[in-house]
Parts: C-alpha cells; sequence; structure tokens
C-alpha cells in the first residue's frame, strides 16, 4: 500500500531527511551527522558518511538532495584546492563557508541542500558556520540541520553551554543526534562524528547498541525465543 | 457540460481517482489523507497455526510519534488481526468487530465466528467505503484456527482480498515476502517460524523509514491466542565498509 504524504504548502521551505550538528567547544569543533539515506520510504544507505572533507581543516555536513549537497561540496573542495596553492598556506573556515555560500546562493532556484561548515584554522580557530536553503550564512556557536533538528531545538536550548570541553562536546552531539533518529524518521542508522583541531582531525563512528535508550526504547536481543526460554513456562499473555 | 467542472474540482482534490459526472461526495474527500500510521505487518501459517508480527510504531508523517502501538488484536476466540495503515481506522474496525463478535455471542448457539468469517466480513466492510470514496485507510492481515482448520488472508483499503500462506502488508511486500518466498515450508516449528518473521523484520528496520525497533508477536493455535509482551532486535552495524565509506572518495555517500 503507497501512503500520500502530507500535504504541504508548496511554497514553504521542506525539511529534510537527515540530522546534521556542528559545535564549537574551547579548541575547536565537533561535527556529527546520521548515517540514513532514504528515497521516499525506503532506506537507500543506511550507512552513509554526510560529513564530507573540504580541505585538510574544513569539513561539511550535507543535508537534503544527497545529489545536490555532494556537487557543492565537490565544486568547493575543487576551488578551495586551487585556492590553498595559490595562497600558500591552508584555507581558512570562512573562505570555506563563503564558497559554500557563493554556490548555494546563486544557484538558489535549482538547489534543495542545507550545510554546516566546520573547521579549525590559526586565525579564528574552531569555527562553524551555518549555510541553510537560499544561501544565508551565519557563523554560530552551534547549529543544527535537517530535519531531525525540529527535534531538538528544544534540547539544546536547554543543554548548550560556552566552553565545553572536547569530550563534552562530542558526548552532547552523539546524545543529540541519537535523540532525533529516536523521533525522525528520515534519521537512522549510526553516528558519525568529526573532531577538528590545532592538533588535526579524528573520525569517529557511533552504533546502534552502544547509544543509550530513550523513552519507550527497550533492551535490544537476539529473539524473542531467547526471552520465552529463559522465563516461567506461561511468559506469553493477552 | 456543465458536470465537467465537477470532474475537474474532484481530480484536484484527489488526483489518479476517475469520477463520474453523478458525484456528489465531495465532503467524503476529506477522509483521503492517512495522519497516524502504521507500518508493515507480517503473516505466516506454521505447524500448530498462524502466527503474526508487526512493529509498535505510530508514525506522525515522518515523526516517529507513538511507540508503543498494539497493531495486533485477537478477534473473538479464535482469529488474530493486524493492521497497518491510519490507527483511528483500526480502532473504528475493532469496535465493528467487537460488535459483531458480541452479537454472535449473544445467540448463545455453541457456534463462534472464524477467520474466515471475519476476513468475509472486513473484505465486505473495505469494499463498501471504498465504494463511497470513503475508504478505511487501512491493510489488514487476519489470521486463526477453527476446527483444526488454518486460514490466514488479507483485505486491503480498496477491498482487494486473497488467503495464502505467508502475507505482508505495505514495505513487507517488498522486503519480506521475498524471504517467505525463500524460506517458508509446510509445517515449520513455531521456533522456525519466529526466527523466519525475526529475519523479515530486522530487514523492514534497516530499510523501512517508518519502522521501530520494538515488536510483538501474536500466535493463534487451537489452543488460543497469545500475544507477546513488546521486545527489540538486535541490528548489526560491524561491516568494516561502514566504518569509512568515503575513504579515497572524499564527497560520496
Amino acid at each position: 500500500m503507497s501512503t500520500f504524504s502530507m500535504d504541504h504548502d508548496p511554497s514553504a521551505p521542506h525539511s529534510m531527511g537527515t540530522t546534521i550538528i556542528g559545535v564549537t567547544y574551547n579548541g575547536g569543533v565537533v561535527l556529527g551527522a546520521d548515517s540514513r539515506t532514504s528515497t521516499g520510504m525506503y532506506v537507500a544507505n543506511r550507512a552513509s558518511d554526510k560529513i564530507t572533507q573540504l580541505t585538510d581543516n574544513v569539513y561539511v555536513c550535507r543535508s537534503g538532495s544527497a545529489a545536490d549537497s555532494q556537487i557543492v561540496s565537490d565544486y568547493v573542495r575543487y576551488f578551495l584546492n586551487q585556492h590553498t596553492i595559490q595562497l600558500g598556506q591552508p584555507a581558512t573556515v570562512k573562505v570555506a563557508a563563503n564558497l559554500v555560500r557563493l554556490l548555494s546562493y546563486q544557484n538558489k532556484n535549482m538547489l534543495q541542500t542545507g550545510l554546516i561548515v566546520g573547521g579549525w584554522d590559526k586565525y579564528e580557530g574552531g569555527q562553524i558556520y551555518s549555510v541553510p536553503l537560499g544561501g544565508t550564512i551565519l557563523r554560530q556557536p552551534f547549529t543544527i540541520g535537517g530535519s531531525g533538528s525540529s527535534y531538538l531545538y528544544g534540547f539544546f536550548d536547554q543543554a548548550w553551554k560556552e566552553g565545553m570541553s572536547k569530550d563534552e562536546a562530542e558526548k552532547l552531539v552523539v546524545k543529540a543526534v541519537s535523540l532525533a533518529i529516536a523521533r525522525d524518521g528520515a534519521s537512522g542508522g549510526v553516528i558519525r562524528t568529526v573532531i577538528i583541531n590545532a592538533e588535526g582531525v579524528t573520525r569517529n563512528f557511533y552504533s546502534g547498541e552502544s547509544l543509550p535508550l530513550w523513552h519507550e526504547e527497550i533492551e535490544p536481543r537476539n529473539s524473542l525465543l531467547d526471552i520465552l526460554s529463559s522465563s516461567s513456562p506461561e511468559p506469553m499473555s493477552m | 457540460m456543465e458536470w465537467a467542472k465537477d470532474n475537474i474540482r474532484a481530480n484536484a482534490i484527489a488526483p489518479g481517482l476517475i469520477l463520474t459526472p453523478l458525484a456528489k461526495t465531495v465532503s467524503d474527500f476529506h477522509r483521503w489523507n492517512p495522519y497516524v500510521t502504521g507500518t508493515s505487518v507480517l503473516g505466516l501459517k506454521y505447524k500448530d497455526g498462524i502466527i503474526l508480527a508487526a512493529d509498535m510504531g505510530g508514525s506522525y508523517g515522518s515523526t516517529l510519534r507513538y511507540k508503543s502501538v498494539e497493531r495486533l488484536k485477537p478477534i473473538g476466540k479464535h482469529t488474530i488481526l493486524g493492521a497497518s495503515g491510519e490507527i483511528s481506522d483500526f480502532q473504528e474496525i475493532l469496535r465493528y468487530l467487537d460488535e459483531l463478535i458480541i452479537y454472535d455471542l449473544m445467540w448463545d448457539d455453541g457456534n463462534s465466528l472464524g477467520p474466515k468469517e471475519v476476513h468475509s466480513y472486513l473484505n465486505r466492510v473495505m469494499y463498501n467505503r471504498r465504494n463511497k470514496f470513503n475508504p478505511l485507510w487501512n491493510s489488514l492481515v487476519v489470521g486463526g484456527v477453527k476446527n483444526g482448520q488454518k486460514y490466514l488472508g488479507m483485505v486491503g483499503m480498496i477491498g482487494t482480498h486473497y488467503e495464502d500462506n505467508h502475507v505482508a502488508t505495505g514495505f513487507g511486500n517488498h522486503l519480506a515476502r521475498p524471504i517467505m518466498r525463500a524460506e517458508w515450508h509446510e509445517d515449520m516449528s513455531f521456533e522456525d517460524a519466529v526466527k523466519l518473521l525475526e529475519k523479515c523484520l530486522l530487514v523492514l528496520l534497516y530499510r523501512d523509514r517508518s519502522a521501530i525497533n520494538k515488536f510483538q508477536i501474536a500466535k493463534i493455535t487451537k489452543d488460543g491466542v497469545t500475544i507477546s509482551e513488546p521486545y527489540a532486535l538486535k541490528t548489526f552495524w560491524g561491516f568494516s565498509a561502514f566504518q569509512n565509506p568515503s575513504k579515497g572518495a572524499e564527497g560520496s555517500w
């Protein structure tokens, strides 16, 4: 049975599948994302990598149309590569973010992708730039994006604080993506994080069973048969 | 050709539906949008009877809003019913069936409605609602045992109905039935049937956006109905390819 989607105003910006987060801490940035790519209601890829490298020190979280976000990041990586050679030193996060903005803004009629640019450079340290639909650019201490982000505004209003450590920041990001996955059908799979600071870049991977259980979620088992055999003779009841 | 305007207006509201000029049921179209929905239901015949499985999710669009929805219910003594689609319509169907069973009991004649009767009744209900352009937005799985005879069937929202050894609704048709076709056989033990269903449930959990990790399995035999407590399955994410998929191909997915 095919399901009709909820009717909505076609001119309003529509939410995209995914949960992406970028957060600054007292030495760099932490980027986080889920790993679900869907075509309609089918999960085409359950282990996607939505955090893409632009330069050694700048990464971007992609949401919305997979094709549009990939092509934008490909172009930006190409331009930044040239720019780095010409400049003779690593590109700044601001330049990377503005390149993303230019492409998003100048092609706003055709593109449907929301991006979060995060990185570290020696001038400004860790920075996060939000580039949503339309090509606005806003530097923020943290930002969230994708359809799953709707469920996180209240959470971050309460849980965010300035001057966190690297571990605190990463834990916050993982907790947030996990909460979004619990409620957003368009987000799921594993949680990937990328931490960028003066020392370099670290990629992490958090999957299913290592994540906490939230409201109405229960401990996973191998099978119902394990439950039945381990308890009393009449465990199933009406 | 005054009536042509009616056609155009109605087609704007309900694309794909072909209307006759006599259709005046514009008000009925308000029910062509489901709100809170359940996803796939799976059903199998096994040695002792019928076994159904479904998750406990009630999605509100793309939000996984309700996580303890019981989509498998016993009907009378001989039947279990599983529903996908609009939950409010399922609750209404349960009310209709409740009435049906109670009136049957009131005859006090020792006879009771079996799965075939329930399936036939639901088919009529669904088809008649479809004819009035006001469907009950569900796909139903009906299974049961009466007088030693096992029965498993499906009824769709437009009145499509059939019976088979293994059935599924929604995404289950595409993801679970191929597995069932390959691995189902006559007279499966309860353990084998559960293992087969869990294999299907896991695929649906990976690949259906509206699936959640909380399931119930219901079985019905000549001895009666039992519905399990909610439980969750372990998922596997340990493929090495999942670790760093875009290594060597930055920007790929």
